[in-house]
């Protein structure tokens, strides 16, 4: 995993190790196989099917339900290559959870082979952010040895397009439409991986597709941590954002430039930008205007959502420059 | 065989679940089966067994946790009641689905409002159709005894089906009662371990808990039944052996004095007791009253009943919930539904009895056979029994 380690200096902002030829060293394999039945252009499939190269084949999957589960498992198919369960909505890190201790115990018995394999628990904003906060919540303070990704299309895609608490102020959603006496959602994104970070999680990151080097570093990352680890990945759904399917890497590397989503880790306490920063942020309008969920926006909205923008990557810098990690307030 | 030893029911089955040697537990604190949860973590945290104990935040959590977990082929337990029970409903039915062995300890209880800890079976009856066997245990002795068979039961590669044994909150739970443990060599003889029939390891990889469309879900469906109702095959076989090992005999009827029964007296868990000694006093004032204890709940023991009842003038049903709005209690009408179609079938009438913790005496049972003709001429479908108006 060191190899592909990424350092971005932020003075500079140039990056100094980046390996060239990093995409080449890349796994092979494909554990997330092609045929199944995403969308168009869907970026959680591709965000999975990076994830899973990243994790490699010592590797047990809980899916909660949501899109992932639907287009990949469609019985008596499945595009899994890695042992997979499913078992409901709001559960995945409930059912990881017992994966888990499963595993170790069987392993200590001498009933499996003797080799690390690790958990992962997956799921969408609604099963992470909303419905399964609770489970998320009980496993990660449990201190599993477990990574939970969160696959964040900023809806419930799944059954049409409705509202969750992870869809951004001003996004028109089938229950949350914008109408002439609603903009739209009217709520500011949840910010779960800072309710995370407030679990004393030793590793805890935001990642999206369009980067697909940093996001598999993070997984790698996350991994190798022995104990819980959480990461947030934004996945573009064309479908939902009313948007072209060609454009979804673009709108990923639009939320990151814009401010929007940035890409970000917490390791013991410490956050550092993991992606160059910008010398400036691109405008929000430069992200809203590929979208139809926000085309209805008038000035005022977009007025808001480019301030608050701004403050959260304040606050999100702020501590960049001054979180100290575990071990430096130890020191 | 060890010496009968005093010990409190929960307790006792929490040691039962030991002697089984099991590799997972999660449960979520709640009254009344604290005692099964609580003692279970003492007896891990002692290192008496090898198994992880998951402390879960709820019971959805719990189920789900040792669902996963007997995905990796581990043998696991989870112990609940009422709203616990009720909180883990959405993950009940997904349990026989994916045919996860799990085994669950009841301490039956009341269900809210008025919220109530005490026990009736409404709880379970909620539940009813979620696709787990359902064994309910009269005593202490019993309790022991069934958490050990529901192990060998549920992992049995023909059942591969989760169970769950109930034990009636507080008047079985909290008790304090003489109890024979077996040893943990007959135990080992008796319960092999399990052998899972797919489990999660990468080794093998399988895809559990897929989607089912159209074209295939009633068909799950319908594997799902079979197999259940085939388990009764299973349950037999294993109740045999284990009157062969230990001597006690399980049936899924079990009969109190019903040689020559004109009135049949049928209960379901520690209400039981409490029966027969009604019925030894009936019979010594000359009323010719038997008494029948459901101990198999799902599958249900239709063929079993049926013969029970044959001879059998009247059959007086008790029961321990309501179905609202409903044909009266759902034990009787199991019953009824088991018998509808029989030539000669008993008059049957039903009571709703020792709802929330209200005690069933001796008394009750025998006003309820003598009260029986009367209650048949009501014409009412059911009675709610004992109701200050």
């Amino acid at each position: 995993m060191s190899t592909l380690t990424v350092t971005p200096n932020y003075a500079t902002g140039v990056v100094s190790n980046f390996d060239l030829f990093a995409g080449k060293l890349v796994d092979r394999e494909e554990y997330f196989s092609c045929g199944h039945r995403a969308c168009q252009g869907c970026g959680e499939a591709l965000a999975i099917r990076l994830m899973c190269k990243a994790l490699g084949k010592e590797t047990v999957i809980a899916n909660a339900t949501g899109c992932m589960e639907v287009i990949s498992t469609l019985y008596p198919t499945t595009a899994w290559k890695l042992p997979w369960i499913h078992v409901a909505f709001p559960n995945a890190a409930a059912v990881g959870s017992g994966v888990e201790a499963g595993l170790k115990v069987m392993r200590r018995k001498g009933r499996i082979p003797d080799r690390y394999v690790k958990t992962v628990a997956i799921g969408g904003d609604g099963g992470t952010v909303d419905i399964g906060l609770q489970a998320l919540s009980g496993a990660m303070e449990r201190g599993h040895d477990m990574l939970y990704v969160c696959f964040d299309n900023e809806a419930y895609m799944n059954t049409g397009i409705q509202r969750s608490s992870a869809t951004p102020f001003g996004a028109s959603t089938t229950t949350a439409p914008a109408g002439a006496a609603s903009p739209g959602n009217r709520t500011w994104k949840k910010n779960v991986p800072e309710i995370m970070v407030a679990h004393n999680v030793p590793y805890v990151a935001t990642a999206c597709h369009s980067y697909p080097i940093d996001f598999m570093n993070k997984v790698k990352k996350a991994r190798a941590v022995k104990g819980p680890a959480y990461i947030h990945c934004l996945a573009v759904c064309p479908t939902g954002w009313r948007a072209e399917s060609k454009d979804c890497i673009k709108l990923g590397r639009l939320a990151v430039e814009t401010g929007i989503f940035p890409l970000y880790e917490v390791e013991n306490g410490k956050y550092r930008l993991t992606v160059e920063k910008p010398e400036k942020l691109r405008p929000v309008t430069d992200y809203m205007k590929m979208q139809g969920r926000f085309r209805h926006l008038g000035k005022e909205e977009i007025g808001y959502f480019q301030e608050r923008v701004n403050l959260e990557f304040a606050k999100l810098m702020n501590k960049v420059e001054c979180i100290q990690s575990w071990d430096e307030l130890k020191g | 065989m060890t010496k009968p030893v005093g010990m409190e029911v929960a307790v006792a089955a929490a040691e039962a679940v030991a002697l089984c040697n099991i590799d997972v537990a999660a449960c979520y604190p709640i009254t009344p089966n604290t005692h099964i949860a609580e003692h279970l973590a003492d007896i891990i945290a002692d290192g008496r067994i090898d198994a992880e104990y998951i402390t879960v935040e709820s019971e959805h959590s719990a189920l789900s946790a040792v669902m996963g977990a007997s995905g990796t082929g581990a043998r696991t337990f989870t112990a609940t009641s009422s709203q616990g029970l009720m909180y883990m409903h959405e993950i009940l039915p997904i349990t026989p689905a994916m045919r996860l062995p799990v085994v669950m300890g009841l301490g039956n209880r009341a269900v809210s409002g008025p919220i109530n800890i005490w026990n009736d079976h409404s709880d379970i009856m909620l539940q009813r159709d979620s696709g787990w066997m359902s064994i309910f245990a009269d005593n202490g002795q019993e309790a022991v005894d069934m958490f050990i068979q529901a192990f060998k039961i549920a992992e049995h590669p023909d059942v591969l089906m989760p169970i769950n044994v109930n034990m009636d909150g507080f008047q079985l739970t909290h008790v304090v009662e003489p109890i024979v443990f077996p040893t943990q060599a007959q135990v080992n003889k008796f319960l092999p371990p399990y052998k899972p029939f797919a489990s999660l390891h990468p080794d093998h990889p399988v895809s559990m808990g897929t989607l089912g469309l159209p074209e295939i879900y009633t068909e799950a469906v319908k594997a799902r039944d079979v197999v259940l109702v085939n388990a009764k095959k299973v349950i037999l076989e294993v109740w045999k052996e284990w009157e062969k090992m230990f001597g006690r005999k399980y049936e899924p009827v079990a009969s109190y004095k019903t040689a020559g029964a004109e009135i049949l007296l049928l209960t379901m868990g520690s209400m039981g007791e409490t029966a027969e000694m009604a019925v030894d006093a009936l019979r010594k004032k000359g009323v010719k009253v038997g008494l029948l204890k459901l101990k198999l709940w799902r599958p249900f023991p239709y063929d079993e009943i049926r013969k029970a009842v044959r001879g059998a003038k009247t059959l007086v049903v008790t029961d321990r919930a309501v179905s609202y709005g409903g044909p009266g209690g759902p034990v009787c009408s199991e019953i009824r539904a088991a018998l509808y179609d029989q030539p000669n079938r008993p008059e049957i009438v039903n009571y709703i009895i020792g709802l929330g913790g209200r005690d069933v005496r001796v008394e009750d049972f025998m006003k309820m056979v003598e009260g029986a003709p009367k209650a048949k001429k009501s014409g009412d479908d059911y009675q709610i029994y004992g109701v200050r108006e």
